[in-house]
C-alpha cells in the first residue's frame, strides 16, 4: 500500500486570481509540510486557472497541481468532490487543507466521508505533534465559547481553516516548482445539481471582508436611523459597518453585515463596537482585529474584556462626539 | 413530500457565557445550572423549510433525533411546529460519536425509512459546529445535496434552492432525493401552536435501538469516532481595557479619539 506523505492544500480562484484564503493556506501549509520534513502540494480546480499554478508556487507550493475543464467552471458538489478524490488518490497527501469558505464547506466533510476520513472544520490553529506526527486541529466550538483540539485518526487528516486565521508568505516569483495537469475525467451526467444563476451581494462602498476600519453596532442602536450615524462615522474612517444578529434580524441593516460565527469573520486594523455586549458568538468572528474599541453603557458588558479602550456611557451622548473630534482630528 | 428532518437536542447556546463551564477532567461541558437544552437552532430551521414545503405543497415530516437523556417536552418541538412524527435513536451506544458515527447511524436510519423525497439537516449543530453530519449523510445514502440553503421551491419534482455563498447567493437545481442544509439566513421558524403543543404531548416518539436500524455498535457512538478530542478549554480572556474617563459621556469620546490618535490608530 502507497504510503501517505506530504501536505496539499486545495486553492481557490477569485476573479481569476488566487483567493486570499488560498495565499493563507499555502503559508500555514508550507510551514506543517517543512514540520514534517515532506512536500507541500497545491490543487487548483477549475476552467481557465491554469495560469495560477505558477502563483501558487511564488506563495510556496512545491507542486501545482491543476485540473482545468470547463464542466469545473462553478462549484458544484459532484464535479469538485469526484475530483479532488481522484487527485487525492494519485498524490495519496497526509494532510489535507481547505479554506472555511462556503466552497470549503460544502467540499470537505463530503470529500471526507468519500475518502473514509474525518475532517475538523474551521480551525483556528493548526500545529503538527512533535511524537504522534499527527495534525493538532485547534477549533471554536459551542458558538466560540469554547476551543477544541481534535486529531484525525485516518488518513488523509482534513482540515478546513477560517479566514485570516493564517499568514500568506512574501510572494517570490524566483521560488521553482512542478507543474502537473490532471485530466478531471468526469462524466457530465453524473453531476447532479445545475447553477441557475449567482446573485452577488450588493455593497455600496468597502466590502465588510477587506475593510481596515469596521464600526459596529449591537442591539442597543435601536433602529436603522441609528445604524445611519454608524456609517457616517465607518464613512469618515473609510471603513464599513458591521453589526451582531439582532440589527440583522429587524433589518435595520442588511443581512451581509453580520458579523460572527453565523456571520462573517473579519480581521480589521480596527474595531468600533457600539452599543453591542459581546457575546462569544459575536467576538467568534471579530476577535481577530487589532485593536477593538468599545462604547456601552453597562460597564459590565462582556465586550470590555475583548476591547483595548473603552468608553462607559450611553452611544447617543457618546458616538457623536466621539465622531465630531475623529473628523477634526483627520482635517487637522 | 416526503420529508425527513435531522434535529438534535443542545446546550441553549443563548445561555449567558459566563454560565458556560468545561470539566476538564473529562474534555466535557457542564450543563449550566437552571438552563434547560434546546433543540438545536439551526435544526429548528431545518424543520421550518420542512414545514414551508408542506404548506405549500402538503406532505408528511419525520423528525429524526440521536442521543441519550432527551428530555421528551424539548425533542417533541418538531411535532407542535407541525412535524408528523418522531423516531429517537436513543441508546447509550449512539453517545459520545462523531460527525463520522453520528452520520452513520441517521443515514441508517433514513435507508430503513426508504420512502422520502427530503433529507433536511441544519447547517451545522450549535454545540460542535463541525457542519458534517449532513453531507456525511448524502454520501453515504449516496444523495445529491445542496449546503446552506436560505430558500427552497420545489418545481416539476426537483428542488431549487438558494444557496448562501461567500459572495452573496448561487441558485442551485437538485433532482430529488436529495439532501438539503438550511442556514439561519432561512428566517425565524414559527413558533408552536397551543393546538400544536397539545397535539405532540399525545404522540408518542418511536424509539430505535441499534439492532433497528441493522448497525453494528462498534460503527456508531464512541465507537465509531474516526476523530478524538484531546483537550477542550475556554480562550483566556485579556481583560486589559483601559477605560476613557470624562465628566460626560461626551467628554470621553473626545478623549478616547485623542487616545487613538496617540496611539497612532487614527
Amino acid at each position: 500500500m502507497a504510503e501517505y506523505k506530504g501536505v496539499m492544500v486545495f486553492c481557490e480562484a477569485t476573479e481569476g486570481k488566487l483567493a486570499a484564503i488560498a495565499t493563507e493556506l499555502l503559508g500555514c501549509g508550507r510551514k506543517l509540510a517543512d514540520d514534517l520534513g515532506q512536500e507541500l502540494s497545491a490543487v487548483l480546480v477549475g476552467s481557465g486557472i491554469s495560469g495560477l499554478a505558477q502563483e501558487a508556487i511564488a506563495f510556496g507550493a512545491d507542486k501545482a497541481y491543476v485540473v482545468d475543464d470547463t464542466l469545473l467552471q462553478d462549484y458544484q458538489t459532484d464535479s469538485y468532490v469526484s475530483v479532488m478524490e481522484k487527485v487525492v488518490k494519485q498524490v495519496i497527501p497526509q494532510i489535507l487543507l481547505l479554506g472555511q469558505t462556503s466552497i470549503g464547506r460544502d467540499l470537505a466533510p463530503r470529500l471526507a466521508f468519500r475518502l473514509n476520513t474525518a475532517a475538523s472544520m474551521g480551525c483556528l490553529e493548526l500545529a503538527i505533534d512533535p511524537e504522534s506526527k499527527l495534525l493538532l486541529q485547534t477549533k471554536p466550538v459551542y458558538g466560540g465559547n469554547a476551543q477544541a483540539v481534535f486529531i484525525c485518526e485516518s488518513y488523509p487528516q482534513i482540515a478546513t481553516v477560517r479566514a485570516k486565521a493564517m499568514a500568506p508568505l512574501e510572494r517570490d516569483e524566483s521560488r521553482q516548482g512542478e507543474v502537473i495537469t490532471v485530466d478531471a475525467g468526469l462524466d457530465p451526467s453524473a453531476i447532479r445539481t445545475k447553477v441557475l444563476e449567482k446573485v452577488p451581494e450588493e455593497v455600496a462602498g468597502i466590502r465588510l471582508e477587506d475593510a481596515e476600519v469596521v464600526v459596529s453596532g449591537g442591539r442597543g442602536i435601536g433602529s436603522a436611523e441609528g445604524f445611519e450615524q454608524l456609517e457616517e462615522l465607518a464613512r469618515m474612517l473609510k471603513g464599513a459597518v458591521g453589526a451582531t444578529r439582532p440589527p440583522c434580524d429587524n433589518d435595520w441593516v442588511p443581512a451581509g453585515a453580520q458579523v460572527g460565527l453565523t456571520g462573517k469573520i473579519i480581521a480589521p486594523e480596527l474595531y468600533i463596537a457600539v452599543a453591542l455586549s459581546g457575546s462569544s458568538q459575536h467576538m467568534s468572528g471579530c476577535s481577530g482585529s487589532k485593536t477593538i474599541v468599545a462604547i456601552n453603557k453597562d460597564p459590565e458588558a462582556n465586550i470590555f474584556r475583548e476591547a483595548r479602550f473603552g468608553v462607559v456611557g450611553d452611544w447617543k451622548k457618546a458616538l457623536p462626539a466621539f465622531a465630531e473630534k475623529v473628523k477634526e482630528l483627520l482635517a487637522g | 413530500m416526503n420529508m425527513i428532518v435531522c434535529i438534535k437536542q443542545v446546550t441553549d447556546p443563548e445561555a449567558p457565557p459566563a454560565s458556560f463551564k468545561i470539566d476538564p477532567s473529562s474534555n466535557k461541558v457542564v450543563p449550566p445550572q437552571g438552563v434547560s437544552p434546546v433543540i438545536d437552532p439551526y435544526a429548528e430551521y431545518a424543520v421550518e423549510a420542512a414545514l414551508r414545503i408542506k404548506d405549500a405543497l402538503g406532505g408528511k415530516i419525520t423528525a429524526i433525533s440521536l442521543g441519550t437523556n432527551q428530555l421528551r417536552d424539548i425533542v417533541k418541538k418538531p411535532l407542535a411546529m407541525g412535524a408528523d412524527e418522531l423516531i429517537l435513536l436513543e441508546d447509550e451506544f449512539f453517545d459520545e460519536g462523531d460527525s463520522w458515527s453520528t452520520a452513520y447511524a441517521l443515514a441508517m436510519s433514513i435507508k430503513k425509512l426508504a420512502d422520502y423525497d427530503i433529507v433536511f439537516c441544519g447547517r451545522e449543530a450549535s454545540d460542535w459546529n463541525a457542519g458534517q453530519v449532513g453531507s456525511g449523510i448524502a454520501e453515504l445514502l449516496g444523495l445529491p445535496s445542496v449546503t446552506l440553503a436560505k430558500k427552497i421551491d420545489i418545481t416539476d419534482g426537483k428542488a431549487r434552492v438558494e444557496r448562501v455563498t461567500d459572495e452573496g447567493y448561487e441558485v442551485i437545481e437538485v433532482s430529488l432525493p436529495a439532501l438539503i442544509t438550511v442556514s439561519n439566513e432561512l428566517g425565524e421558524p414559527r413558533y408552536p401552536t397551543i393546538k400544536g403543543i397539545m397535539g405532540a404531548k399525545k404522540k408518542e416518539a418511536v424509539i430505535w435501538k441499534p439492532a433497528d436500524i441493522g448497525v453494528e455498535v462498534s460503527q456508531i457512538g464512541a465507537a465509531g469516532r474516526h476523530t478524538k478530542l484531546l483537550k477542550l478549554f475556554q480562550p483566556v480572556r485579556e481583560g486589559k481595557c483601559e477605560i476613557v474617563e470624562g465628566e460626560s459621556p461626551e467628554e470621553a469620546a473626545v478623549n478616547l479619539a485623542l487616545k487613538l490618535r496617540e496611539a497612532k490608530i487614527l
